[in-house]
């Protein structure tokens, strides 16, 4: 495992990301309210650049009582990484897809040292 | 929350095709693409950036006029369901196009296909237009037709002239049997024409004999017909769907079940035994069922059938259908036996549908567990090459890379 210096804390601003090369792989590191992530940027799909397109709260139909059907509502607490070729969605949390959890993106550990954002990898 | 249009990307560094693709060249790259030739058979660009051009192609002054002042543009939220094919800005290529910068010359629309081509290690492609699919659905036939024939003009002097990577299978307004016949006598000899179109999603029968003119033309030429999938939001069953995942799911193979139902029971395959037809774009899954359902009805009712000599699905292996989008199953199994049941390694061919949110990388045929080198080569370019009788030389770009490598040329 090597650790690898990303930019400093303020070079990432709330909600961006940063690439890496890590060897072999490619790394997006994601800074959202005030947390890292760090997932390889690429898609179990097609290959995709997974963490290069929108990030964007789950979308949930709203469903009151007796079943009605009452409208959708975006899920602020879980965020997704939205792949830009097809739109594969992955948790932000964990990057496992939002439904079919057997399927997700390869994670790293991403953590904060004297005001720098690393990777180990 | 800027999140959800801005997203999660880097500093806005504008848009390049060539970068979105970049994982795309590495998969070229690792699957050495640059040995052999790709072909894909349905690739698409938005002929609408091009519109004022386009009208200037109109013959008849007063709908070009009207053209020029109409615009073609898209309605908004309350238009029609296709509108939010990009989910609302998750595919990141439908915002980031209008960005992108492209060089003065050649055509924009040459540029922007060669980018992704060379991405993707495609050596030629056929391209049809976006928006235009759906001319069909325009009640005015003489706009069908004006549009058509203008667009048909400009495709082929403007960008199938310049580039001989780039061919396409021209539009026919099938409302209008006789503009079918004046088209293809117009249109089929000019260079990169490889067949012609029709959108399947017309209100129009396939078996009627104000066809029997355009098919016996396309036949004595050697052209295919090829039945691009498409999905009339207007249609009254389609409009029970609310959401645009159902109208396209079921939309797509909708119309081409309903021709290729009309094409085998009224017997056109014996009619015009040498018209080759091609079905694009409703995926696979759609043709094992129609086999089977039309082989078991067909036992019981061969005198609905008369000109039939052999089982529908036997005419159907000999048709040739477009990869894409390739349904990824859970039971991997169903497209090995779908695969098997199409005769995939002489009658499927590979297409990208490239840039639509649903494309497919050649990486989808390449990568199939169950298909050998010789079969992947057949349905990624040779199939499409012995179809439209192409030459088999490679990109100019892949002739560079395998030059700078020390390879042949
Ligand atoms: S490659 Fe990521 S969604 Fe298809």
């Amino acid at each position: 495992m090597v650790d690898t210096l990303v930019c400093s804390e303020t070079e990432l601003a709330d909600g961006k990301m940063r690439l890496i090369q890590a060897g072999q792989a490619e790394i997006a590191v994601i800074r959202k309210d005030g947390r890292y992530y760090a997932y390889e940027n690429l898609c179990p799909h097609q290959g995709g650049p997974a963490c290069e397109g929108v990030l964007m709260p789950a979308v949930r139909d709203v469903i009151g009582a007796g079943g009605i059907y009452r409208g959708q509502q975006f899920d602020e607490a879980e965020m997704h990484i939205v792949c830009p070729w097809h739109g594969y969605e992955f948790r932000l949390s964990d990057g496992r897809h939002a439904v079919a959890s057997g399927l997700g993106l390869r994670r790293f550990e991403a953590f904060v040292r004297e005001g720098s954002v690393y990777v180990r990898a | 929350m800027d999140d959800r249009v801005g997203g999660a990307g880097q500093e806005d560094q504008g848009f390049d095709t060539s970068k979105l693709l970049k994982n795309a060249a590495r998969q070229r790259d690792e699957r050495n693409y640059d040995d052999f030739l790709i072909i894909d058979v349905d690739s698409h660009h938005y002929e609408t950036e091009a519109f004022r051009e386009i009208a200037g192609y109109i013959r008849d002054p007063v709908l070009r006029n009207e053209a020029l002042y109409q615009g073609a543009g898209s309605g908004g939220i309350t238009s029609e369901l296709g509108n939010y094919q990009s989910m609302a800005g998750r595919v990141t290529r439908y915002p980031g196009r209008r960005k992108e910068k492209t060089p003065v010359a050649p055509h924009r629309d040459i540029t922007l296909m060669r980018r992704w081509m060379d991405a993707m290690g495609v050596d030629i492609a056929c391209m049809f237009p976006t928006p235009m699919l759906n001319l069909a659905s325009c009640q005015r036939i003489d706009v069908q037709v004006g549009l058509a024939t203008a667009y048909n003009q400009w495709l082929c002097e403007r960008i199938l002239a310049e580039d001989s990577r780039l061919k396409s299978m021209l539009y026919l307004p099938l409302h209008s049997p006789s503009a079918c016949e004046e088209i293809i006598a117009e249109f089929a000899d000019r260079k990169g024409v490889i067949g012609f179109m029709v959108t399947a999603p017309h209100y129009a029968s396939v078996y009627d004999n104000a066809y029997a003119k355009s098919y016996a033309a396309l036949q004595e030429r050697g052209l295919p017909l090829a039945f691009h999938a498409g999905f009339p939001s207007g249609d009254q069953a389609l409009k029970l769907t609310n959401r645009f995942i159902g109208l396209h799911a079921l939309g797509f193979p909708w119309f081409n079940m309903i021709h290729m139902t009309n094409w085998i029971i009224n017997g056109m395959s014996e009619r015009f035994p040498q018209l080759k037809t091609i079905w694009i774009e409703s995926g696979l899954a759609w043709i094992p069922f129609l086999m089977q359902r039309l082989d078991n009805e067909f036992m019981m009712r061969t005198s609905d059938a008369p000109l039939l000599k052999r089982l529908p699905s036997e005419y159907m292996q000999e048709m040739f259908y477009s990869s894409q989008p390739m349904e990824r199953v859970r039971n991997a199994k169903a497209l090995e036996v779908t695969f098997e049941m199409i005769n995939a390694p002489s009658q499927l061919l590979y297409s990208s549908d490239y840039p639509h949110w649903d494309m497919d990388l050649p990486s989808t045929i390449y990568d199939l567990p169950f298909l050998d080198e010789v079969a992947k080569r057949n349905i990624l370019g040779e199939n499409a090459r012995k179809l439209f009788k192409l030459g088999n030389e490679l990109s100019d770009t892949k002739l560079a890379r395998r030059q700078a490598r020390g390879g042949e040329r």
